[in-house]
């Protein structure tokens, strides 16, 4: 298959085709109980779900969730899963609530503890990270969240020095996890305004804001909306990072 | 299935959507995995290899001298959006396979981009009108992140399998996981049937 598959015109990307499946298929539908709410900004809580049939997971893998009505309408979203694989059987979601989401704005507006969900997962076999390679982490706004659950198994497996994530926010009040960012020592970006004193000016992502030398073997995984993806994937090219080493997740401006 | 505590239906649901499905609107939602290629006009091609009498390559200027055609319809996205209405104007699949002529033992294809990416389909998938390879999207030339100069158009299935920077056809006499189908996604793809992942 090598040949008939090899990208053409030059452009080499990080796709690659393998044999066969990379990931077991997500399992089936499930109840999940709501055992903890924590709000992360205005806009935005973390549900952690006690799954009834867990599963291993991958961290960058995500859940769908889905509401059913009465009458047996029903509506789902995939939400990126942000607790590092711990091997329990619980799971994060952090969720922003869009002012027009059907279902962002019900688990914001409804949901309690104690309330059951349904979900089905894992899913994704593709931005995922698996904690034997260096990853450099790019998040962008609500993009943090599959890059979070990178960066909690590389310090829950004692291998902090594996993962380096930077987060691009546009000011204070929407920062996810802040607290816990600056514990595990992400770099944090702020666009529009930053915190009295921060000694990076407000701007946007730019080479300088790359570690000094990005090593041949590390692969950066990129998440958040398409103009920052783009963006992000444009400054990793002028510092010299392959194509071939870069994973992309995209979000969409999905309600 | 147990219905949601406190969930209601938002009034009436438009028939064009599949299960699971909502209707995003004007929006248009990117989602792809890889950074997105500038391909130029002047070096782009389409080919047609595998299982077939006639292997062929065309030119952006011959492609686009092909008879062409319109899809006027629905799009579907795996992660749960829907577009309604819309329309895309390229050249049947039929067209290009006619002149590549696929032998009798043909039953798939793969599509590949110029990217790497690949998806896999039945050949009754992407025949008799049902697919397209299209440059123009709304009466305008289809844009780079959504697949431009020219991606694949197979609406009634979901849209992955709409390979974005199309390269070409292979065609096959067995099924072969593609790119996500590889990473957990349905082999077929059917949005009426929510074939999403593997398994389903």
């Amino acid at each position: 298959m090598g040949t008939m598959t090899a990208a053409t015109l030059g452009w080499k990307s990080a796709i690659r085709v393998t044999e066969g499946r990379t990931v077991p298929p997500p399992g089936k539908w499930q109840s999940a109980r709501v055992v903890q709410i924590r709000r992360e900004t205005a806009t935005t809580k973390t549900f952690r779900l006690e799954l009834a049939a867990p599963a291993d997971y991958l961290a960058g893998q995500h859940y769908v969730l889905r509401l059913t009505a009465p009458d047996g309408y029903t509506a789902s979203r995939s939400y990126s899963v942000a607790s590092a694989p711990d091997g329990s059987n619980e799971i994060e979601l952090t969720v922003e609530r869009l002012p027009e989401g059907e279902v962002s704005s019900f688990l914001h507006d409804e949901v309690v503890v104690g309330d059951d969900l349904e979900v089905r997962g894992p899913i994704g076999g593709w931005f995922v990270w698996r904690g034997d390679e260096p990853a450099l982490l790019l998040g962008g706004g609500s993009g943090v969240v599959p890059l979070m659950a990178m960066l909690r198994l590389a310090h829950r497996m004692g291998r902090a020095d594996l993962a380096h994530l930077i987060v691009s926010t546009r000011s204070p009040e929407d920062l996810y996890y802040a607290a816990e960012l600056t514990q595990l020592q992400a770099e944090i970006l702020y666009t529009r305004r930053t915190p009295e004193g921060w000694l990076r000016p407000a701007g946007r992502l730019t080479t300088a804001d790359l570690p000094a030398s990005i090593g041949e073997e590390t692969t950066a995984f990129v998440c958040g909306s398409s103009g920052f993806s783009d963006a992000a994937t444009e400054t990793l090219l002028s510092a010299g990072v392959g194509n071939e080493r870069i994973r992309v997740e995209r979000f969409g401006p999905t309600r | 299935m147990k219905p949601t505590r406190g969930f209601h239906s938002r009034g009436t649901r438009d028939p064009r959507l599949p299960p699971g499905q909502y209707d995003v609107g004007r929006d248009w939602p990117v989602l792809t995995a890889e950074a997105t290629p500038t391909l130029s006009t002047a070096t782009w091609t389409f080919s047609i290899g595998g299982l077939v009498e006639q292997p062929m390559k065309w030119t952006w200027d011959e492609i686009r001298a092909l008879p062409d055609s319109t899809y006027a319809g629905d799009i579907h996205c795996v992660t749960t959006w829907s577009k309604l209405g819309v329309s895309f104007r390229g050249v049947s699949v039929d067209t290009v396979l006619a002149a590549a002529r696929p032998l009798a033992s043909a039953s798939h294809v793969l599509a590949t981009s110029h990217t790497g990416y690949t998806t896999n389909l039945p050949l009754a998938d992407v025949t008799a009108g049902k697919a397209w390879v299209v440059w123009e999207f709304e009466g305008e030339p289809l844009a780079r992140e959504h697949g431009g100069p020219a991606r694949l158009l197979v609406p009634h299935l979901y849209f992955w399998k709409s390979a974005k920077w199309v390269s070409g056809l292979q065609v096959m006499d067995h099924d072969e996981p593609g790119f996500w189908e590889q990473n957990g996604y349905h082999d077929r793809g059917d949005p009426w049937l929510e074939e999403r992942y593997q398994g389903d």
